[in-house]
């Protein structure tokens, strides 16, 4: 049944578990880029924002070196294939909110992403498995350099990049890094990571963004200042202070793992045995036991799981990609249905 | 729209109830649907955002000493005015931020980690700016190896400081 589930439509960052993949999921960094001589697009008219996508077009279509797939015009797409891309991270929810005169442009390994006309002309993304914010950011950066060399940018000597808010200007740069603390979380240590960070000028939220909640101990940390740091020192910063929390989890696991043992290896067996026998699974329990699974396939607990990508699975169960997979629209019953059937599946593969 | 419930505020909350295929549409400011969400059976949280907090960090001291000169800027490229700013949060173009720029500076100062850009300079467009960073870098460069007593190294990057001095 699962037959539908090609390599190509998983994104990289899926597929490849890249560095320190015990605690971080993913890094990304995003650029934001406007166009000189236009208002933001916030500000901007029909016709203003229609030319900034001509310019962008033009620009991307110069290029070889990154094999950028055609430009997706956001309203020639349905509402699940734009949840679809939401999902694989390649866009924002609030992208998706309103489609007219928006493109996506990606490439096709789906590790760069470019929104144009966002909240500004351009959001350039790039996003990797694991915890690897530099080759995102030089990512990012060749992508920046190549579209600069046919666009001209809206820079100021004094602010650097300007932007729609004043909270992004200067470098116009957000890098943020999803981990996986379910360690921190079983101790109750997570709010105390989350009141320090604030002071440190780093910012945390859940798995989607702003205002979700922590679904699955998924934590998606990012800088919350743009002006009067480089790029480096920022990414450097925000690496710092995520190795803080990546060592702090493990402490707290080889803990757990000293202490309370037989607990942990029930809790997470217990978790493992009703993904790999449920009927039915709703998206919410799907998150919270493939996060016991992943931390057990992490530790060791769990040996016969090991070949499994429990990032894959985290994916593939969203409704959205669930929908595309087996392509059609599902009521509830039967996405909890399929859902459950895929993770018993991928589990229990010889 | 105005909100029908006090005819006063602008309605910014739109909901559409459909019970036993009868549909009723209320439109409503945010404090009138704030008193009258537990009747309707919804909750109204505000959305907490930097736009909702710009007005408050905007008024905290400039606005506070001149109140009718700053309210009353307008971005001359854009047409973009202070107040329209100041409710949105958002800028209309990047000539707002010299038309804005005496109560963005105290902005910067609170929310962001300094007031002047240090990082990235466009490739292509960069000209001076870029020239200069270089040359900054190049000048710590030089102290690095001057302190490490590198004098070679240290003449050779003297000698690249003097060739970009010349274009400028």
């Amino acid at each position: 049944m699962s037959a539908g589930i090609s390599n190509d439509f998983l994104p990289e960052w899926v597929r490849s578990e890249g560095e320190v993949s015990d605690v971080v999921i993913s890094s990304r960094i995003r650029l934001a880029r406007n166009l000189k001589g236009f208002p933001f697009p916030g500000h901007a008219g029909k016709e203003q924002l229609e030319q900034v996508v001509q310019r962008v077009c033009e620009a991307v279509g110069r290029t070889g070196t990154f094999a950028f797939l055609p430009p997706i015009r956001l309203s020639e797409l349905t509402p699940n294939q734009r949840l679809v891309l939401v999902e694989k991270h390649l866009c924002s929810p609030q992208f998706t909110e309103n489609p007219a005169q928006r493109l996506l442009i990606i490439n096709d390994a789906q590790t760069i992403s470019i929104m144009v006309n966002e909240e500004d002309h351009l959001r350039i993304q790039a996003i990797r498995g694991g915890f690897e914010l530099d080759e995102a950011l030089k990512l990012a950066n060749d992508v920046d350099d190549f579209l600069e060399e046919y666009l001209d940018y809206w820079f100021d000597e004094r602010r650097g990049y300007l932007t729609s808010c004043p909270t992004n200007v200067g470098t116009g740069l957000r890098a943020s890094v999803m981990l996986h603390l379910p360690g921190l979380a079983m101790v109750d240590q997570i709010k105390q990571v989350l009141t320090a960070l604030t002071h440190v000028g780093i910012n945390i939220r859940g798995l989607y963004g702003e205002g979700t909640e922590s679904l699955g101990n998924m934590y998606q940390i990012s800088n919350q200042v743009t002006l009067g740091h480089s790029e480096e020192e920022l990414t450097n910063n925000l690496k710092g202070v995520c190795k803080q929390i990546i060592e702090q989890e493990r402490n707290v696991r080889a803990n757990l793992l000293k202490e309370s043992r037989l607990q942990l290896e029930d809790r997470i067996g217990r978790s493992y045995g009703i993904l790999s026998q449920a009927r039915l699974m709703t998206t919410q329990e799907a998150l919270k036991l493939l996060s016991d699974v992943k931390l057990g396939v992490d530790l060791g607990i769990i040996p016969e799981v090991k070949k499994v990508n429990i990032r894959e699975l985290l994916f593939l169960t969203r409704t959205s990609i669930l929908q595309k997979v087996f392509g059609r629209e599902m009521s509830p019953a039967e996405r909890d249905y399929h859902r459950a059937m895929i993770i018993r599946e991928k589990l229990n593969a010889k | 729209m105005l909100c029908q419930r006090c005819q006063e505020r602008p309605a910014t909350i739109h909901l559409t109830k459909v019970i036993n295929y009868e549909k009723t549409e209320l439109h409503l400011c945010e404090i009138c649907a704030k008193a009258a969400g537990n009747e309707l059976g919804i909750m109204i949280e505000p959305n907490f955002t930097f736009q909702n907090l710009i007005a408050g960090l905007l008024d905290g001291d400039f606005l506070y000493q001149q109140p009718d000169v700053v309210t009353q800027l307008t971005c001359r490229n854009c047409g973009l005015t202070f107040s329209d700013f100041r409710n949105q949060g958002l800028l209309g173009c990047g000539e707002c931020y010299n038309a804005f720029q005496a109560s963005l500076e105290p902005l910067f100062r609170r929310v962001q980690g300094g007031t002047v850009h240090t990082g990235k300079v466009p490739r292509r467009t960069g000209g001076r700016v870029r020239l200069l960073k270089e040359m900054e870098q190049l000048k710590h460069q030089l102290q690095q190896a001057i302190a490490k007593e590198e004098y070679e190294k240290a003449a050779q990057i003297r000698d690249e400081i003097r060739r970009l001095q010349q274009q400028l």
